[in-house]
């Protein structure tokens, strides 16, 4: 691996773009995402259970997992760092049969996370966690589309511009988390 | 008997106030210490690359307000409070979570907090924090505020060992500990470590221990030695910074103890990210 292609990619994501990401790529990317953590996903599905038609349109969409800090005046957003992505793994599978692409966060998923990518052509980048400051000067617009009474973990629409990610899980089901750390673990 | 120190529950508001912007803004020496030294040891290129954005991570926060994390944590406190003291002018709890309030409100801090675990409504003021006090010989009053962030915490755990597991099994546990974290607890972490006492005196030593000066080592040499090879053994994992891979797992491994029960042998570990905000006043 250590492949660190540093591709720029557009958002959202077309089947070809998700086709040529392997694990380990590193990319940079451009173009509109939803932002969305644990409550917004808990409506969501509440909205699919009950034949509610969701506030967005998930074909071929990428979602940020992400709650951020309020905004100061001048700025779009405040800190913007990724959640923890295993917590919406109950969500998931669900989200990408819908035609969710692509995922941004940090950490581990499970493994139906992973047929269901791997069923609908799907990648999983991960971001810095911890780098909320940083991330946040890559994010260009933000507004909320709803859920608005959830504070931090309302659904919002952002623009991002040359967002640094690294693909962990690619549309076959490579892991980097797995393979990087058996690489530099001493027996 | 000497009289009791007056102290108006309205500074510990204006202490608190001011340190939770601080701590969510300002890294800490130790902590900024750690990484400083990690970007030189690191010997993956995913992972130096990890932590050159973390380092300037902290220099947007710093120059422009934006909180390192926007995971500005559940406000944790550690009041240590001399029993000379007598506060005056309100409740001292209250007079804590005003402190946060103002705070969390007027420094653009995240409100993480939900009133009801269950019903899960969001206070709006990141209130209650959680507090841990003790009454301590002397007149002042020490705060200690580590707010805590969950990516972390939800990877904290307990074990009660049996006292046939001894040492090896303490060792068995932290790494399962950090290894089950991986990615998700945003290595390179610190890990706290509380031995002894019974289940809730264990967690708070583990806690407490993350308030520790970063790399600080206990002052029993027993003690001692195990975080300096738990330290080794976990940088041996591969987790690395981010998770990606590399050497760097974690800062420091940080140990408290405590005397236990004849049956027992408690572990708390709890992880910390790389930014470990903590912070102390003395008032």
């Amino acid at each position: 691996m250590n492949t660190m292609s540093n591709m720029n990619l557009k958002l959202p994501l077309s089947e070809e773009d998700v086709k040529k990401l392997k694990s380990g790529d590193t990319v940079t990317l451009t173009g509109t995402c939803y932002v969305a953590r644990d409550a917004a996903h808990k409506r969501l599905k509440e909205a699919l259970d009950q034949g509610i038609p969701l506030p967005v349109d998930l074909k071929g969409a990428t979602i940020y997992y992400m709650g951020p800090s309020p905004a100061r005046e001048g700025h779009a957003i405040g800190s913007a760092g990724p959640t923890t992505a295993t917590r919406m793994d109950a969500y998931t599978p669900e989200l990408l049969d819908l035609g969710l692409r692509a995922m941004i966060g940090k950490g581990k998923r499970s493994q139906e996370v992973k047929y269901a990518m791997k069923r609908n052509g799907a990648v999983y980048f991960a971001a810095v966690g911890g780098a909320g400051a940083l991330l946040s000067k890559c994010i260009k617009k933000a507004e909320v589309l709803c859920y608005e009474d959830l504070g931090a973990e309302a659904l919002r629409r952002i623009e991002i511009e040359d967002f640094p990610a690294i693909v962990v899980i690619d549309a076959e089901g490579n892991d980097l988390y797995e393979t990087a750390i058996s690489e530099w673990e001493k027996g | 008997m000497s009289e009791p120190r007056e102290i108006n529950v309205s500074e510990i508001t204006a202490a608190v106030r001011e340190m939770s912007i601080k701590v969510n803004h300002f890294l800490s020496e130790d902590m900024k210490e750690c990484l400083n030294t990690a970007k030189t040891t690191e010997k993956s290129r995913i992972g130096q690359n990890v932590l050159g954005q973390l380092w300037h991570n902290l220099q947007i926060a710093e120059e422009e307000m934006i909180p390192i994390c926007q995971d500005t944590g559940m406000a944790v406190l550690f009041l240590s409070i001399g029993q000379d003291v007598h506060f005056t002018g309100g409740d001292l709890t209250e007079a804590v979570n005003e402190g946060v309030r103002q705070g969390y409100t007027e420094g653009y801090l995240r409100k993480s907090v939900v009133e009801d675990p269950i019903l899960r409504e969001n206070t709006g003021d990141n209130t209650p924090a959680v507090i841990h006090m003790q009454i301590v010989p002397g007149d002042r009053v020490k705060i200690t505020l580590a707010p805590k962030g969950f990516g972390s915490e939800n990877m904290s755990r307990i074990f009660m060992l049996k006292p046939a597991e001894g040492i090896e099994g303490v060792k068995r546990v932290i790494l399962e500990a950090v290894k089950d974290a991986g990615p998700n607890a945003c290595p390179p972490m610190v890990v706290g470590v509380g031995i002894g006492g019974d289940f809730e005196k264990a967690a708070c030593m583990a806690k407490q221990a993350l308030t520790r000066k970063a790399g600080s080592h206990s002052p029993l040499p027993h003690i001692a030695a195990l975080e300096t090879e738990l330290l080794q053994k976990i940088n041996a994992l591969g987790i690395g910074p981010g998770g990606l891979g590399g050497t760097v797992t974690a800062f420091a491994v940080q140990i408290e103890t405590f005397p236990t029960h004849i049956a027992g042998l408690p572990v708390a570990v709890n992880i910390c990210c790389h930014v470990n905000r903590h912070l102390e006043k003395t008032i």
